[in-house]
């Protein structure tokens, strides 16, 4: 059905996401607890640098990646020593998708921990346990459908990533041509629609996929999270 | 071990002074809403913190402003029973009642089964908190409580969301927390007849200071502090079972005092609180005669209080229990009372109810 060159790009494509998703999800649920629990000075600004993905052309944001994170760039130079290389590659690929990704999942986590009852969280620090043991045992589990929800949201968003991706680490076949990327170039040239409209069938199994999943795990856990 | 609290804290135009000792035992934190109760037990748990001041547990300092020390909640070694139960939904009757435990050190099966004994919560062990009603929720709470080893009790109106006969099922375990805990509790209340149920000593709040402490005959057997209003006044006494006539009547004695009350099971010798509301007692000047009330009981008027309004508070002095009656002012002087006057304490036996009586002590 799918061609090799069609298949490379779908499978990349999952694999941009997925780690796209994981390792915006740790500091996506920092930031979310951060803006939901505490004040501090500066809250605002916050909430704006990670809402400005979700603003900014992506073609700016992927200007600004490859200004910072590309070889010459302060950070990308400094990671170049550490043999860590972002420009050009697939895991620059899954850095442009996982900041575009990070304001709807920190959306999504910030509202499920402000839905916990900071009254839960008191009687578990008056029952002797640590605010981080209070996080990881009341707080974390009791967010738990808001943080699949968002992580799912981040997977979805992350694989019809194009504009920061391109602008980024461009488009070569095998490292960085993602599925909007290889649906692009197939639209590029003569004779290509076909495997672009195949490409496009995939991308709405794997989005419908990706929903129902989601809804399924959340309902689940909802249900166990309010103790029926 | 005791508790000692000694605190100022503002919050926006309410000011909290208060000092107090909570000795072993139930100590009831007793005031109208908004006299400071819940302020004072949330600082002693440290969920907040206030201006200046001292809270003492024993020979530890669990907040002390000169030496700046503030423990967090989580060190202070405290059980806090909440109106609103507060069981963690996602885990199950079990995990929740060994939540606390888990964090002391880990949980004695003995110490688990004596209190899921206690609290009559055996057959819940595997639900979920949401398929539990009121009650049981609440009873689960004060077995979360014990379970997490405190060395102090905080209940905050435990019982004020809970329906009478929801109410009736959970004191109990309270004065069984009273009487074979070890563990001082610190209790918040606005209901009398609670307070009357289970108070080893009181702590009156009025306005963010404590009008008055001691123990609890002592202090709910004087007119001059009714926190609730003379509505809701009444005496306390500690008595023991006496006899037990045949004719269902019971015989209570309370030092040289008899008190005859409907029958009370239990072996005599038995003690038992009851709460005898000052709107059921009568008083007359010459012992009435021909008259159904079986408990006519000489006594002398030791504090006479005239409200503003048509009522009058009288404290009697009964062979050295304090007993309180409230009438009004019109009775008073009709009858031409006055501090050290010799009168009759007149008391149906069928107004002490049976759930006015509890033992033992």
């Amino acid at each position: 059905m799918l061609g090799p060159e069609e298949w490379q790009a779908v499978l990349l494509s999952l694999k941009v996401a997925l780690w796209a998703t994981l390792g915006a999800l740790p500091l996506g649920i920092f930031t979310a607890f951060a803006l939901a629990r505490w004040s501090f000075p500066g809250k605002q600004l916050v909430n704006g640098l990670v809402l400005l993905p979700l603003i900014l052309p992506p073609v700016v944001t992927g200007y600004l990646l490859l200004l910072t994170f590309g070889t010459r760039g302060p950070i990308g130079a400094a990671l170049k020593e550490i043999g860590i290389v972002f420009a050009f590659r697939w895991t620059g690929a899954a850095l442009a998708a996982g900041i575009m990704a990070f304001p709807l999942m920190v959306r999504a986590i910030r509202l499920s921990i402000e839905a916990v009852d900071p009254k839960l969280e008191e009687a578990a620090g008056t029952l002797g346990a640590s605010r981080l043991w209070v996080f990881a045992t009341v707080t974390l589990p009791l967010s738990l459908p808001g943080i699949l929800a968002g992580a799912v949201l981040a997977f979805a968003k992350a694989m019809g990533e194009f504009g920061a991706t391109i602008t980024f680490v461009s488009n070569i076949p095998g490292e960085t041509r993602t599925l909007p990327s290889a649906i692009y170039a197939f639209l590029q040239v003569p004779g290509g629609e076909g495997a672009a409209l195949r490409l496009v069938a995939v991308s709405v199994i794997i989005a419908m996929a990706a929903l129902l999943l989601s809804e399924l795990l959340s309902r689940r856990v909802a249900a166990r999270v309010a103790g029926r | 071990m005791s508790l000692t609290v000694d605190i100022r804290q503002t919050l926006g135009a309410f000011h909290l002074d208060a000092r107090f000792e909570a000795p072993q035992g139930v100590t009831v934190l007793f005031g109208r809403s908004g006299s400071g109760k819940t302020s004072i037990i949330n600082a002693v748990a440290g969920l907040t913190r206030p201006d200046a001041g001292r809270i003492t547990l024993g020979a530890r300092a669990l907040y002390d402003s000169d030496a700046r020390i503030a423990l967090p909640p989580h060190r202070r070694r405290i059980g806090y029973i909440f109106q609103d139960a507060r069981l963690f939904p996602h885990l199950s009757v079990r995990q929740n009642l060994g939540y606390g435990g888990w964090f002391a050190g880990g949980t004695d099966s003995a110490d688990f089964a004596r209190v899921v004994e206690m609290l009559g919560i055996g057959a819940l062990l595997e639900r979920r908190p949401g398929k539990l009603s009121g009650g049981e929720r609440q009873r689960v709470a004060i077995g979360r409580a014990l379970l997490s080893k405190p060395a102090l009790i905080l209940a905050d109106e435990p019982l004020a969301a809970l329906d009478e006969a929801r109410k009736a099922e959970i004191l109990p375990y309270f004065e069984r927390l009273r009487d074979h805990g070890g563990v001082p509790v610190l209790y918040v209340s606005h209901a009398p007849a609670e307070v009357a149920r289970l108070a080893t000593s009181v702590v009156a709040l009025d306005g963010g200071r404590v009008s008055a402490q001691g123990p609890a005959a002592q202090i709910l057997g004087d007119p001059s502090i009714t926190p609730l209003g003379a509505r809701a006044a009444g005496a306390m006494l500690e008595a023991r079972i006496a006899a037990q006539h045949a004719d269902g009547i019971t015989e209570l004695g309370a030092g040289r005092l008899r008190l005859l009350v409907p029958r009370i099971s239990g072996a005599v010798g038995t003690g038992v609180r009851v709460h005898i509301q000052a709107q059921d007692v009568m008083i007359a000047t010459r012992r009435p005669e021909e008259i159904s009330a079986l408990n006519v009981l000489p006594a002398q008027v030791s504090t006479l209080r005239l409200g503003n309004g048509p009522g009058a508070l009288v404290q009697l002095d009964v062979d050295g229990q304090l007993l309180l009656a409230r009438i009004t002012r019109r009775s008073a002087k009709a009858l031409g009372l006055h501090e050290g006057a010799q009168v009759f304490a007149v008391l149906k036996a069928v107004s002490v109810a049976p759930q006015s009586i509890t033992g033992p002590i």
